[in-house]
């Protein structure tokens, strides 16, 4: 991908703190989000959701919801018997329960009626009557019980999907060791809580248009959906993301609301507003899978690992969401942070009745980044070695192949490693696993943790081989430019990046630029703000599209002044010799002189990520343009009388490639430390594991997530490596630095203290067992003693490239011979 | 359904007028009645602060405030922070330095600050975290909006502040 610019080089706009193009609406009140939609005659919709975690639907009686003065429809399941999913493999939810509820909060019936009030009353008119079924509540329960089964699909009885793959011969690798290690760790399950509740509106116009506008990170797929579930033409549907309030993975499944306000738009003629309450956020989920894990590794005596077997045992709950592609995440990127020679991967993501996991930020790999890096610091102490440079010392290089054939492209981890140790004073604080001469007072205690994430996922949700991202530019004579684009802006500022690039590349002024987004009737489509994927590639398609305008203004403009076309600069709102600067038009004169010669001025820009070298079945997850990599520092103080850990600060380094716009960059740094310290410390999706599987808090207040007051003063380093495959070399920044802060905080409160947390979150209750446990003279740690047997399947054998494979799968018949 | 209730109260610096059925919290009488969607909620239960408005000069969660136990009072919304077209200091830092990510709760956030620059204009960082500890945000991890702050709090003292280079290039 090009990276042209000014004809001098220099960066005008990229690199520069600007403030978003959206930030001041934000800050007055003038962002409309879905739920500030208001049209004339709205109707108001609210959804009955099952209070029965599994149960058949026997009857449903609506008769006295009918006749409620202000309800003008109601809508149950049969109406919409086409089920959809976000993935082509799970298409098992329907707008509405059929025959069957799955998890308490499953919606049943809607109504639309003149006001949320009356709305309200007649849902709860609406009586069900159901015939209960058997709950399945946790991981085991599902391996072991497999009737009732939740769904009639998947890999047997409850359990939703099993994967397994094996690069090289990890009995080899294991052979090679000088010590082996095994680890089992547990990392419950979490939610997003984005502050928006979510919402959407539907409008079905007099000449058969629907459009819905609604809070979703993936417009796109939402429209899919819609196209499918109510058999209309797709392009007699418009979807319209409003900006979203905080979004974190938590609004990229097509959901159930969004489909039932457009059916009820189609039924009534009226508009239809949908807003959830904070107690449905809960039930919509799709959040973080709660995970079990096992791994296994071989290690030399200097570190180095000659072989990894990683376990994953992940509770889905009621649906399919995201989970295959989850399943893949947990087993996919152990590998590109310390070379890994030898990997095997075997995971079992189950049917449980609660509301359904799905992707949130970092989808998949937090959980097992938490496993590995606590691991590895047990292994250092096993070895003696320190926990840096167990890390530093076998770092995966620049432009490499992994063992599951992940091209690594930029790799700037050693750097942030050095940032953070330097930074912190690690070499003055942390006491080489020798307890009796400690640096730090005991209850006082530092760990360090690094990571990698993916800039995009190498292929679309849907297998299609069209770009993943395109970007249209429209130049009209007055000298405006407006840039469209299918991707939404969730608040990590994608509407900015686009306009930051554009003018770049045109030499204007980013608040020059309209930017139109997530638009499915006028934008080019953008798979949507999901795996990090946005600035990689919608920047890569803005780069083309604008780099395509550039080139029909500068031919104009040579001809008009006479001068050659590599003369050309665009900076500055003006085209200029740049030999001779004050031989130019202005911008919008050279629109005109283009707009003159050629016709109307537009272009387009697309994106599709290089090819995977990987070809093996599962191959689809994991492969991304570039990666990512954080180092992070916690430093601890643990209350060794209450249990209660207080992080005090955080270092964190993080390779951004190239910062497009360091102010944001800076955002998503701190905003993803945040999240990874609510996640160690307090936040946990739990249910009561009776027949009832009720979830124990779905508010707010009880769901603790970290305030001002549990915040931690955080020190970050931009690491700039730029990577070839990013606009202007930049790589992501939205999930990464989430990744290292869990087990960086879980090796300082061993440090601290002396005991393993190997449960997240790391709660008072379980830091103080763990001291009892370590005052008894047992095994100083807290954490699940063993994982549930799995008859998995043969697994899937590719030989690594250093082993001369070609990234497909061996046949099966040589794996035995 | 119920007949509506009319209040007179003075909002955003000018009087106001208003019926709304009157069961109604002042946040719906806001955003339904009168139009004024800037002002956000996030579970409409007095938990996470994003619905904060000033009433007679005080923070108050208006989710849980009766619309009619707004009249005769004063209400001030984050659409009538801007002073014209002039921005308030603290809408200015925060839209400047990334202060608001998806923006959803700064309006919350925007309020309770005004609130204690008035009544502290010059805050340390622990008052800054006491201050807005009953607002939540997701998306910046707070720091932002502390540097927001104190950046605006300087200005309405009319001193220069710079931020430190750290905060937006991160350290050396």
């Amino acid at each position: 991908m090009s990276k042209k610019t000014s004809k001098n080089g220099d960066l005008n706009v990229v690199g520069k703190p600007f403030r978003k193009v959206d930030a001041r609406a934000k800050c007055v009140g003038q962002t409309k989000f879905a739920d500030d939609i208001f049209l004339p005659r709205m109707l108001y919709c609210k959804m009955l959701r099952s209070h029965e975690p599994h149960a058949l639907i026997k009857k449903i009686d609506t008769s006295k919801a009918e006749k409620l003065p202000g309800v003008i429809a109601i809508l149950t399941g049969k109406e919409l018997p086409i089920p959809y999913g976000i993935l082509p493999v799970s298409q098992d939810e329907h707008a509405l329960c059929i025959d069957k509820v799955r998890f308490i909060g499953d919606p049943v019936a809607a109504v639309a009626a003149v006001d949320e009030d009356v709305a309200f009353d007649a849902m709860n008119l609406i009586v069900v009557e159901y015939v209960r079924l058997n709950t399945i509540s946790t991981i085991e329960e599902a391996l072991l019980i497999e009737e009732p089964r939740i769904h009639e699909y998947g890999d047997g009885g409850n359990v939703h999907k099993k994967v397994s793959l094996e690069f090289g011969d990890v009995q080899q690798g294991f052979r090679d060791a000088d010590l082996i290690r095994e680890d089992t760790f547990f990392y419950e399950g979490n939610t997003h809580l984005p502050m928006e509740q979510h919402a959407a509106v539907a409008h079905f116009d007099a000449d058969g248009k629907l459009t819905l506008w609604s809070s979703t990170q993936t417009p796109h797929y939402v429209h899919r959906a819609l196209a499918k579930v109510l058999e209309m033409p797709a392009s007699h549907i418009r979807v319209i993301a409003t900006p979203n309030g905080g979004g974190f993975g938590g609004k990229s499944d097509p959901f159930n609301h969004e489909i039932v306000v457009a059916k009820l738009a189609i039924m009534t003629g009226r508009p239809v507003k949908v807003t959830l309450t904070r107690e449905e956020v809960f039930y919509c989920h799709r959040g973080r899978h709660p995970v079990l894990m096992k791994v296994k590794t071989g290690v030399k005596k200097n570190g180095a690992i000659t072989g990894m077997h990683f376990q994953s045992f992940l509770d889905g709950g009621a649906y399919g969401s995201y989970g295959v592609a989850s399943t893949f995440y947990t087993g996919a990127l152990q590998t590109v942070t310390y070379d890994v020679p030898r990997y095997k991967f075997e995971g079992v993501r189950c049917f449980t009745n609660k509301p359904p996991c799905g992707p949130k930020r970092g989808h998949g790999t937090p959980q097992p980044r938490y496993a590995l890096e606590v691991h590895l610091d047990k292994i250092a102490e096993q070895l003696k070695l320190d926990p840096v440079e167990i890390r530093r010392q076998h770092l995966v290089k620049p432009n490499s192949l992994t063992a599951n054939y992940l091209r690594i492209g930029s790799m700037g981890l050693g750097t942030c490693i050095d940032k953070v140790v330097k930074g912190s004073d690690w070499k003055n604080k942390f006491s080489g696993w020798d307890r009796p001469n400690r640096k730090l007072p005991e209850g006082k205690g530092i760990g360090i943790a690094c990571s990698s994430y993916i800039c995009g996922a190498g292929l679309p949700i849907y297998w299609n081989s069209m770009p993943q991202s395109g970007v249209q530019l429209r130049l009209d004579r007055q000298g405006g430019v407006c840039v469209m684009c299918g991707s939404i802006d969730i608040g990590q500022g994608s509407d900015s990046i686009l306009a930051y690039i554009v003018a770049e590349v045109l030499g204007i002024d980013p608040f020059d630029i309209r930017v139109v987004t997530a638009d499915t009737d006028l934008t080019p489509v953008d798979l949507g703000s999901y795996s990090s994927r946005v600035t990689l590639m919608t920047g890569n398609a803005a780069i083309q599209a604008a780099e395509r305008a550039r080139e029909l203004l500068v031919i104009a403009v040579a001809e008009k002044l006479g001068v050659p076309i590599e003369n050309l600069s665009l900076a500055e709102r003006r085209v200029f010799d740049v030999e001779n600067p004050e031989t130019g038009v202005s911008f919008a004169e050279a629109v005109v002189l283009a707009e003159s010669k050629f016709g109307t001025i537009g272009t387009v820009g697309s994106y599709s990520p290089p090819p995977s070298p990987g070809k093996y079945k599962g191959a689809g997850v994991g492969p991304s343009p570039a990666y990512s990599y954080s180092a992070s520092v916690a430093e601890v103080d643990v209350d060794s009388a209450t249990g209660i850990v207080t992080v005090e600060r955080i270092w964190i380094a993080h390779d951004i490639g190239k910062s497009i716009n360091p102010m944001l960059v800076m955002g998503q740094v701190e905003g993803s430390v945040y999240m990874g310290l609510g996640e160690i410390l307090m936040e946990e999706m739990t249910y009561r594991t009776n027949r009832n599987v009720v979830h124990k808090f779905p508010s707010m207040l009880e769901y603790k997530s970290p305030t001002t007051m549990e915040m931690c003063d955080v020190k970050t380093y931009l690491i700039e490596d730029a990577d070839p495959n990013g606009p202007f070399g930049a790589k992501e920044v939205g999930q990464g630095p989430l990744l290292p802060v869990p087990p960086a905080v879980a090796n300082a409160v061993y440090d601290a203290v002396g005991v393993r947390i190997d449960e997240v979150p790391i709660t008072p209750e379980k830091v103080l067992k763990a001291l009892r446990e370590k005052a008894r003279g047992r095994d100083p740690r807290y954490g699940p003693l063993s994982v549930p047997t799995v008859s998995w399947p043969e697994p899937l054998k590719v030989l690594t490239p250093a082993e001369g494979g070609d990234g497909k799968e061996m046949p099966r018949v040589a794996v035995h011979s | 359904m119920t007949d509506k209730a009319r209040i007179k109260f003075n909002l955003n610096g000018e009087p106001a007028e208003v019926a709304f059925a009157p069961h109604k919290t002042l946040l719906e009488v806001l955003r339904e009645d009168l139009g004024l969607t800037g002002t956000k909620h996030g579970c409409e239960l007095g938990e996470c602060g994003t619905c904060t408005i000033l009433v007679d000069g005080r923070a108050v969660l208006s989710c849980l405030m009766l619309g009619l136990d707004a009249e005769g009072h004063d209400v001030k919304t984050v659409e009538g922070m801007a002073d014209g077209a002039e921005l308030h200091p603290l809408q200015d830092t925060f839209a400047n330095l990334g202060a608001a990510q998806c923006g959803y709760c700064s309006p919350g956030f925007l309020l309770v600050a005004e609130e204690l620059l008035k009544k502290n204009p010059r805050p340390t960082r622990d008052e800054i975290k006491e201050a807005l500890s009953g607002n939540l945000c997701r998306c910046t991890g707070y720091i932002k909006i502390y540097e927001a702050v104190e950046l605006a709090a300087a200005r309405m003292r009319g001193e220069e502040m710079q931020l430190p280079e750290e905060a937006v290039y991160g350290l050396k």
